[in-house]
């Protein structure tokens, strides 16, 4: 779906459907670098049943036209935008990488309207790495193989791709490329600038559910502690052999994961 | 979206040029996609025989068919066995995902058949297969699909056989059998501009040889039957996705740029980003036409990939010997290989194949089609067949069988004269090689003398 949003193009998937405020509402935040199609499987799945889907394009990412925002805030109240755009009273958010940053930081915002949170490959702080940060800003071939490369585990950059005959690794890289080369370098600048996780973490209501890969080398899980014990309510769910592309590396148990969460 | 495509930037093409991989190839040619079995721990990625697979509940299968989890419903669409080939040429290419077809036929017909309707063209190589060749000059046509074939070194040909109902530019990495090279950066660069993929057949080459997505193309097809496999034992295709096209940019596209009534009025590129071709491909074609690999044939294929880097490097090897002992000799008009100077893509080769170009080639006997029949009569070890890629040695008189279809003209075009000999050099011990051609040769010369007498 497209809409315009103070003059900027703004995309959305919602799997072909209108929004619906009386229906159940969840919103899909997509990490740094990629877009709203990270989503694909798990928003068919919430629309089958009769949810609202919303998987954003964050401006400057995928369809979305305008500049890539700079901070975690920025982002936030771009989302906001968007759900007062659709007057959605309730909506659960689920948040990726970076986009588990921008979930952190809207739930704190809107309080009781996010009625559940989910946190995948999520820390925070979420420091990235000068080699990183170096790579974003002036070697953008480096930076996708190195996010591509950390990116996954170590067993599963040889594939095992749940889903058949597809090689994560190129999708991966493809997806790099294919966006603003300066949107993946401020997205990661945003991510490593952002200090109100923590604060905005104790500040949540809704349950709140982390998933995250016992073999992420992006955020490692041990890197987790301190946000789950500052959630009000928080589970976690180890995704065994999994690195930090949770929902390639193992969509069926995100998928479970968000049923037994959201449903 | 914003995909490169249409004019890709020099900039841009420069930086994707190394692409990034976990392993090298002859580890990812063992490892990729294949874990220890789940259930049982085998270490041999298992012959999954079976049509269908039982759903845990109802709201799981029906989430299978929506596309809402990865996984396996009926073997027509997908296999675990299957799936681990698929995933290992998508990793030995650099694609973003592939599917093993019943044939490289298969492979060619999948790949055409997701991206064009009746009425659109094909430009593509005259140096192909003759397989190929006959499903897109005759085969095709039925259905409203046109080809324009030209000589892929002719890059002004090429641009001016481009219309607007224009599709795909297909060639060979080095076209059957004279082994023109095809200029992966030229022609891809022309297909960009005119905002339509270029799709190549590396059968010949494999991913040992040739990376294609690397030098610009956008498909890669193989018939698997040949040097991946390399024991001659099934038939098998390949069909692999580079992920880098940008369909929703060029606009001549709507089958994956636009809704698909077929599947929920899906569209593919806002779904599956760069997997949209691949993606399609599945859902449709393989689907609704069902040329599917079994999962017995993707075992065998991926029992003689598992050796590619090896069996390549000496394939190349014995090729090179058996090029120096026929070129020059007696009997011999001419040896058309690009190892040789003589040979018009000498250079081009130097630069798109550093580690070699074929274990194909063809050569010239002298005495014509006479002498080309006392030749391959007379050898002992190249067996006489239709085939090339097998372990074992293989020679083939193009002229009177895969090429038989075609008149003199066509057949000039192609590089194929009367007394042209193809040669697939195979695994043994070069000195064996050379010792049966001379045998060969010394009857043809025989033949030869005879009919100058
Ligand atoms: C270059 C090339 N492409 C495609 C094919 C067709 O493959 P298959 O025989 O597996 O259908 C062949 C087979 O000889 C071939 O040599």
């Amino acid at each position: 779906m497209k809409l315009t949003i103070n003059n900027e193009q703004v995309y959305l998937y919602t799997n072909n459907k209108e929004i619906d405020p009386s229906k159940p509402s969840v919103m899909f935040i997509h990490g740094a670098g990629f877009d709203h199609s990270v989503w694909t499987l798990f928003a068919r799945h919430f629309s089958r049943h009769n949810w609202n889907v919303l998987a954003i394009d964050l401006p400057g990412h995928g369809r979305s036209s305008g500049a890539t925002l700079t901070s975690i805030e920025a982002m936030s109240e771009w989302v906001v935008d968007i759900l007062n755009h659709f007057k959605l009273e309730q909506v659960a958010l689920v948040g990726h990488s970076m986009g588990s940053l921008i979930t952190l930081e809207t739930a704190s915002k809107i309080k009781a309207r996010a009625s559940k949170v989910v946190l995948i490959g999520s820390i925070a702080p979420m420091p990235v790495s000068e080699p990183i940060l170096d790579a974003t800003a002036n070697k953008p071939g480096a930076a996708h193989a190195m996010l591509t490369s950390f990116g996954f585990s170590k067993q599963n950059l040889m594939g095992g791709n749940p889903n058949p005959g597809m090689w994560m690794v190129s999708d991966s890289m493809r997806r790099y490329e294919d966006e603003i080369q300066a949107a993946l370098d401020l997205d990661m600048r945003a991510c490593n600038a952002y200090r109100n996780g923590l604060e905005a973490a104790a500040e949540i209501t809704a349950p709140s559910l982390m998933i995250h890969g016992d073999a992420d080398r992006l955020t490692p899980l041990r890197a987790t502690k301190t946000l789950q014990s500052t959630l009000n309510e928080a589970r976690i769910s180890v995704v065994p052999g999994a690195g930090h592309s949770l929902m390639v590396e193992d969509p069926n148990h995100v998928l479970d994961q968000l049923k037994e969460h959201l449903l | 979206m914003r995909r490169f495509t249409a004019s890709p930037g020099a900039q841009k093409r420069a930086e994707i040029m190394k692409d990034y991989s976990p392993a090298e190839l002859d580890t990812l040619a063992l490892h990729a996609g294949g874990k220890p079995d789940p259930a049982t721990g085998a270490r041999a990625t298992p012959i999954y025989q079976t049509a269908s697979y039982c759903f845990p509940d109802s709201d799981y299968a029906a989430a299978l068919f929506n596309m809402e989890r990865p996984g396996h419903v009926y073997s027509r669409l997908s296999n675990p066995t299957t799936a681990v080939l698929e995933e290992r040429i998508a990793a030995l290419e650099g694609g973003v995902g592939a599917i093993a077809t019943a044939s490289g036929q298969a492979a060619l017909q999948l790949a055409i058949m997701t991206i064009m309707d009746a009425g659109a063209h094909i430009v593509a190589s005259s140096a192909l297969y003759g397989g190929s060749h006959n499903l897109l000059a005759y085969t095709l046509p039925r259905f409203g699909i046109t080809t324009t074939f030209i000589d892929p070194r002719d890059e002004d040909a090429v641009r001016a056989a481009i219309r607007p109902e224009t599709r795909l530019i297909f060639g060979e990495t080095v076209g059957n059998p004279g082994l023109d090279v095809l200029n992966i950066p030229r022609i891809s660069a022309i297909a960009h501009e005119n905002g339509i993929p270029l799709l190549v057949d590396s059968t010949f080459t494999t991913p040992y040889l040739i990376k294609p997505f690397e030098l610009g193309a956008d498909l890669v097809m193989h018939s698997a039957t040949k040097f991946l496999s390399g024991h001659g034992i099934v038939i098998g295709g390949l069909l692999v996705d580079g992920g880098r096209f940008d369909w929703d940019a060029s606009g001549k596209f709507p089958q994956l740029s636009e809704p698909y009534k077929g599947f929920h009025n899906l569209v593919f590129t806002e779904e599956f980003g760069p997997a949209a071709f691949i993606s399609r491909a599945r859902k449709e074609g393989l689907r609704d036409f069902g040329a599917c690999q079994s999962p017995t044939s993707a075992f065998y294929i991926m029992q003689g990939m598992e050796t590619l880097g090896v069996r390549m490097e000496k394939h190349i090897s014995n090729t090179r010997a058996v090029v120096e002992f026929l070129n020059g000799h007696d009997a011999v008009a001419g040896v058309a290989h690009p190892d040789l100077e003589s040979h018009p893509d000498h250079v081009l080769a130097q630069e798109l194949f550093p580690k070699g170009t074929s274990a194909v080639f063809t050569f010239e006997i002298k005495g014509g089609r006479e002498a080309g029949i006392s030749f391959v009569n007379a050898l002992n070890l190249f067996s006489h067949l239709a085939n090339v890629g097998d372990a074992k040695s293989l020679v083939i008189h193009p002229a009177s069988t895969t090429h038989f279809r075609m008149d003199e003209a066509a057949l000039a075009a192609a590089g194929i004269g009367e007394g042209t000999i193809r040669l697939s050099v195979g695994l043994e011990d070069p000195k064996d090689l050379i010792a049966d051609l001379k045998a060969g040769l010394r009857a043809a010369e025989k033949t030869a003398g005879g009919a100058g007498k």
